[in-house]
């Protein structure tokens, strides 16, 4: 009897463990964000790992076939702004928390991680949440087939957590004392930080370092470019202070939201600053955000800013985040730079270009198939993949409720078959 | 497309406001004319005089007079009909001196009209006729368990007279947790609510039967608040009743069904729970926001509830509803679209915010076809009107083009 039970999880396993020998994707259109599309294409995976794309591709004997004609594959997309797992960094002591780890915090059998791999995300910056200067460490990862974060977590060369760190300013920060009250004293608290920090950082080069500062040491690693600012700003001047600070400080930034990037979008573009974008259905909802409108991305674009759509989630739906971007194409941005505004741009954005974003040999096996136009309403998600297994399927009605919304849902859950493999682990 | 200039000044909307309204005659052609008043009309033409529609039928059909202005555009629908919203009320600030969906100094006020906060320069007014919207049902907001009166208004015009179609259209209550009171304020539990609920119900029957009692000149003393009530009483006015939970709507049903009232479903989330219950009551729906953030109430949402409804039978519209936060307005256009994406077939998803939501309103003689004698409220879309990346084109309300850059 026992032995049965374990037999019956055993093929479980073998359904959604990384497959061994090679898989060939066949038949589908392939935009490959990484030169024209490719028509009646090939993509073919190995150990994870993409090992050939193109029309004219050898499969080997030894491959399982997945033949996918009339559909599209592109690469898995890539989320530079998400709070998907409940996600809390700082807490409200402060309005400076460095040493706050969003991993620390991350609930993996939340729903929206499921939502999310319906909506043919793979890749996800999980940012703490808001109201601070700096609320804390943010955490990139792999929307794989787990539930804990150790297992989600994308990892740097050292085998660290990767991510980044969330900056805000503008009227997010603003409330009572210790928190700035003005945007002078905001700027102001930050630069103080910054410069206190670079003082430690060279200190603990030094024969006499100082006593461990875990938020001192995030900053360490911002300042050596290993750690990207992810910096919340809205209105246009906001937008300038940034600017003005990483070039001070010479850190690298992530602009996020930018509703007023369309006023000051040249000074973006001759930074080389990246700016990535939300799309929203109405103008309005606080003032900071009163001018921004629908064509954002499209300005943004046109100045020669690197530009990602980015879902905020719960902000915008994980689900409908290829939404986004054909929004951005209904306000005048185009097709081409739409699609990369949620594949490669993001995965540049994150400082993950080499890995994902793209299907480019060498790169994880991470893509989605849809049933059409990426950027038709109509087009379904029906299968996301990350570095070559299969983590959605919306033939599987346990999946298709977290596509399509329903009783259960909301409940934090993992789908049963993770479950299975965790308890066979 | 939209320009920032104008987008960020209303300047457009406000000199298309200001004009008065003229007599005049305008074609609108369409390769394909929705009229939700019978089949598709491939090149089909619609004639416009007065503000009213005089014709329609194809292109060669139709003899308009010559050098008429004609406008031409792939997709012609009806305007759309926002089925319950807040805009003018909840303006796009977010504000507290432009909030005026809700009033929560006590729960129960039926009594607030939604024309004495209605602001017709409000932005999110201007955006959502950019985008295809040219009849608003909007009003008081959730919150409260009666937070107020709702009306209904075309979406142009500089004044909230001006295009005012009904001044009352329903009275709003919420059942649920979004309408428990703040800070140990009643109600704080649904039982509480209900019973706040029929209580005020009750006494509203005893005031509507002394009106009814009443000898000459001795009338009871007026009361605002029991009066919008007792237009509930006497079927004059729906009680649109907002409910996510199953169990919520299950006591809308109760309360209507005990008082003999007609009631609307609004929200509605798991309305998939119990379409045989609601379809026996006979009772619409005017179902949430399709891309609703589905937490909280709203937890067991899905994109396929309007499908549901539709496959049961049961009259249902889309809305924009409240928002506390961004989008300050949904658009309907796009939430019928959604719908539309996960099953719910297309032309009902356009009869949703077109005839069927005129029919929960009350107004579809008047707006939500395309039909000879209507107002000549019409959208021109670049194509399929609910694919992302087309547009609205142009915007026609009364017979007159009051917007004209593509959204």
């Amino acid at each position: 009897m026992r032995k049965s039970f374990l037999l019956a999880i055993g093929c479980v396993v073998c359904a959604v463990q990384a497959q061994d020998s090679p898989q060939a994707f066949v038949g589908a259109t392939l935009l490959t964000m990484d030169g024209p599309p490719i028509a009646n294409g090939t993509l073919l995976v190995d150990q994870g790992r993409i090992v050939a794309v193109g029309s004219q591709v050898a499969i080997p004997a030894t491959a399982s076939v997945h033949r996918l004609d009339g559909k599209v594959i592109m690469p898995g997309l890539v989320d530079t702004h998400s709070h998907i797992g409940q996600v809390a960094g700082a807490d409200r002591s402060a309005p400076i928390q460095a040493d706050v780890r969003a991993l620390d915090s991350i609930n993996s059998r939340h729903a929206g991680f499921m939502k999310a791999r319906a909506g043919g995300i793979t890749t996800v910056n999980v940012m703490p949440g808001s109201g601070h200067l700096l609320s804390g460490q943010t955490s990139y990862l792999k929307l794989r087939n787990a539930s804990s974060i150790e297992q989600l977590a994308i990892r740097t060369e050292s085998g660290a957590m990767a991510g980044g760190i969330k900056m805000a300013n503008g009227t997010n920060p603003l409330r009572a004392s210790p928190f700035p009250g003005t945007r002078g004293k905001a700027a102001a608290l930050m630069r103080a930080q910054l410069v206190s920090a670079q003082e430690y950082c060279q200190r603990r080069e030094s024969d006499n370092p100082p006593a461990r500062n875990l938020g001192q040491d995030a900053l360490c690693e911002v300042f050596i470019g290993e750690r990207i600012v992810h910096h919340h700003s809205h209105r246009h001047d906001d937008v300038l202070t940034v600017l003005r600070l990483a070039d001070e400080f010479n850190f690298r930034v992530v602009l996020h939201h930018v509703s007023e990037g369309a006023l000051v979008a040249d000074a973006i573009a001759r930074a080389g600053v990246a700016a990535s974008i939300i799309h929203i259905d109405s103008p309005g909802g606080k003032l900071e955000v009163m001018n921004l409108l629908p064509d954002n991305g499209k300005v943004l674009a046109d100045a020669g800013v690197l530009l990602a759509y980015h879902t905020d989630d719960p902000i915008t739906d994980s689900r409908l985040f290829l939404r986004s971007a054909a929004m951005g194409v209904r306000f005048g941005l185009d097709r081409e730079t739409a699609l990369r505004s949620v594949t490669i741009n993001g995965a540049k954005m994150l400082d993950l270009q080499d890995r994902v974003g793209s299907l480019t040999v060498g790169k994880d096996a991470d893509f989605i198939v849809l049933s059409g136009d990426p950027l038709s309403l109509y087009t379904r998600v029906e299968q996301t993949w990350v570095e070559g297994e299969q983590v959605f399927d919306l033939n599987n009605p346990e999946h298709a409720l977290f596509a399509t919304g329903g009783y259960g849902a909301g409940r934090d859950q993992v789908a049963s078959d993770v479950l299975q493999l965790e308890a066979a682990q | 497309m939209i320009t920032r200039r104008n987008a960020l000044s209303g300047l457009v909307g406000l000199c298309l406001l200001s004009s008065p309204l003229q007599a005049e005659s305008m074609l609108v052609l369409a390769d394909r004319l929705y009229t939700k008043n019978g089949p598709v009309i491939e090149s089909g033409a619609v004639l416009i005089q007065d503000g009213k529609i005089r014709q329609v039928g194809r292109q060669a059909e139709i003899r308009p007079p010559a050098g008429i202005q004609t406008l031409h555009a792939a997709v012609v629908t009806p305007g759309l009909i926002d089925a319950r919203t807040v805009v003018g009320l909840a303006g796009y600030l977010n504000q507290p001196h432009d909030q005026d969906q809700l009033e929560n100094s006590t729960a129960m006020q039926p009594q607030l009209r939604a024309l004495d906060a209605f602001n017709a320069r409000e932005r999110l007014v201007d955006w959502v006729r950019s985008l295809g919207v040219t009849t608003l049902h909007t009003g008081h907001g959730p919150g409260a368990l009666i937070s107020g009166q709702t009306m209904l208004r075309k979406s142009y015009g500089a004044q909230v007279d001006d295009g005012l179609m009904q001044p009352l259209a329903m009275i709003v209550a919420q059942l649920g947790p979004g309408a428990f009171g703040a800070e140990n304020r009643s109600p704080g539990t649904r039982s509480k609510q209900i019973a706040m609920l029929r209580q005020q119900l009750i006494r509203a029957q005893e005031y509507q039967q002394k009106l009814q009692d009443v000898e000459e000149g001795k009338a009871p003393a007026r009361d605002l608040e029991l009066e919008a009530l007792v237009a509930v009483l006497d079927g004059s006015v729906p009680l649109l009743v907002t409910a996510y939970r199953e169990q919520d709507m299950r006591s809308a049903l109760r309360i209507a069904d005990e008082f003999g009232i007609r009631i609307v479903l609004d929200g509605a989330a798991e309305a998939y729970l119990m379409l045989d219950a609601i379809k026996a009551a006979g009772v619409p729906v005017i179902l949430h926001p399709t891309m609703a953030r589905q937490f909280g109430e709203l937890e067991n949402a899905s994109f396929t509830t309007a499908q549901q409804l539709h496959q049961a039978g049961i009259p249902f519209a889309f809305q924009s509803g409240y928002e506390a936060y961004v989008p300050k307005t949904r658009v309907v256009l796009w939430e019928a679209a959604i719908a539309a994406a996960y099953g719910l077939p297309f032309e009902a998803a356009l009869a949703a915010i077109t005839i069927d939501a005129a029919k929960i309103l009350g107004i579809e003689q008047q707006v939500g076809s395309i039909a000879v004698g209507k107002d000549a409220d019409l959208v021109l879309f670049s194509g399929d009107p609910f694919e992302y990346t087309t547009q609205v084109r142009q915007v026609i309300i009364n017979g007159q083009l009051v917007s004209d850059e593509p959204h």
